[in-house]
């Protein structure tokens, strides 16, 4: 369907199975690496994520995070998933020693203790803004989340979910773009936002 | 708003499902990856395999199924049943399991739930929980090792709280008093396992009807509710459950 290589970044934080199967599912043509030279021939790249925040640390030290800037800044649409989206802010209080990449301004927090932790389970998302990632779906779809830590919300915040306030859930800023919730995980709709990733024009 | 959710859970042995829904239209009604399409597709939140009789001979079918499975979902998929060592989680996961359900091997070794949260993550540790009452009170309920045949001596709210402790993402709790009679989950102990964790906590053992099924969610505070039996019963499928729980106000994921 989408021309080119859909490189995943490997950074040794839980599996990569169900990302790589999903995006197989709707006709990627998908390469997993560990190395930052290996995004040089990529259409587009995926930062799955479902471990510690600690864990993306190595992104940094190896140079992916560099690589990837260049890539994305050159017009390769990038989605990052879960800690893949937490990675772009400035940092996570799960691990303040862990530097994110910081596209994105603030730091993630755990969720207040009014609330069981993690939110896990499907809840839905509510636009803040048009967004190409949800482009044909209907309104308030539900997606499956698993997260003790959320992002707060900023300017490029396209939608947003709600448990124990108001957290981003969708993010997209030019050929940034991250989610929060699993769409290998979600369903029919995860799979029609992985599809949209796939159709989305660099800017 | 965040859902209650219904995990089809199917039962399977030397790879196949030994207690699970028939369908008539389906070739190989006794194929686990088979049934696991058709109740994603049938609406379930979520897809259970509990491996019964899980020995280390027939675990390469095991492994098989839940690679096709895999294949074929795009929902959570838990694998639970003999799962003893983080060698054995890594398979698991490495066929394509989002979760796995780990039992009597925590009550063995405690520390192996802390082992498999730190290399895949704390979501994806399910510490199920077998329990049985000794009187009314359900603080006398005891958790059991051994697919309900051996006491432990642990009380299933100190359990609850520890496998939490050591980094537990998600309770699956089996009432034993309630498994199999179809007359309704034990509320009052999920209740108060519910109500003492910060995890979700899925009630499993007893459903017979779809009231069972709100009276736990509403009454006993569970985050998911397991089914298996109750498909065989007048429930269809999981959507026909979730539209008559969603009736009744409870929050669901609708359309499905």
């Amino acid at each position: 369907m989408s021309q080119g290589k859909t490189v995943v970044i490997d950074y040794q934080a839980g599996n990569l199975n169900s990302v790589c199967k999903a995006l197989r599912a709707v006709g990627a043509d998908v390469h997993v690496t560990d190395e930052p030279n290996a995004l040089l021939d990529a259409a587009r790249i995926v930062l799955p994520g479902v471990g510690h925040f600690a864990s993306t640390g190595c992104l940094l030290t190896s140079g992916m995070g560099e690589a990837l800037r260049k890539r994305v800044a050159n017009g390769i649409p990038f989605l990052g998933i879960c800690v893949g989206l937490q990675w772009l802010f400035a940092g996570s209080t799960e691990a303040p020693e862990t530097p994110g990449l910081g596209v994105f301004p603030g730091m993630c927090e755990r969720f207040p203790f009014s609330v069981k932790s993690p939110h896990v389970g499907w809840n839905s998302l509510e636009t803040a803004k048009e967004s190409r990632l949800l482009a044909g779906l209907e309104d308030s779809p539900y997606v499956y989340f698993t997260h003790s830590y959320r992002a707060p919300l900023i300017k490029d915040t396209t939608t947003v979910t709600n448990y124990g306030g108001e957290f981003s859930a969708v993010i997209e800023q030019d050929n940034w773009m991250a989610v929060q919730f699993h769409p290998e995980k979600s369903g029919i709709v995860g799979l029609k936002i992985l599809e949209n990733f796939l159709k989305v024009s660099a800017c | 708003m965040l859902t209650r959710r219904i995990l089809a859970c199917l039962d399977v042995s030397a790879g196949r499902v030994v207690k699970g829904v028939q369908f008539v239209d389906l070739i190989d009604a006794g194929d686990p990856a088979a049934l696991a399409v058709r109740h994603a597709a049938g609406g379930a939140d979520e897809i259970v395999f509990l491996d019964i009789t899980a020995t280390h001979e027939k675990r390469s079918l095991l492994l098989d199924a839940v690679r096709r499975a895999a294949d074929r979902i795009f929902i959570p998929l838990t694998v639970g049943g003999g799962i003893r060592t983080l060698e054995d989680a890594m398979q698991v996961f490495d066929a394509g399991a989002d979760k796995v359900s780990i039992n009597s091997a925590a009550l063995d070794r405690p520390e192996l739930i802390t082992e498999i949260g730190s290399r895949f993550g704390e979501q994806a540790v399910v510490v199920a929980i077998d329990g049985r009452r000794h009187s009314n009170s359900v603080e006398s309920a005891e958790v059991y090792a051994s697919g309900g045949r051996k006491p432990t001596g642990l009380s299933v709210l100190a359990w609850a709280t520890e496998a939490e402790a050591r980094g537990a993402g998600e309770i699956l709790l089996t009432s034993m008093d309630s498994d199999g009679t179809r007359a309704g989950f034990d509320c009052e102990l999920t209740a108060m396992v519910s109500s003492k964790v910060q995890i979700p906590v899925i009630a499993s053992g007893g459903a017979g009807n779809v009231q069972h099924f709100a009276e736990v969610f509403s009454r006993g505070h569970a985050d998911a509710a397991l089914a298996a039996s109750i498909f065989h019963f007048g429930v269809s499928d999981a959507r026909t459950l979730k539209h008559a729980l969603a009736a009744l106000g409870l929050p669901m994921r609708l359309p499905c």
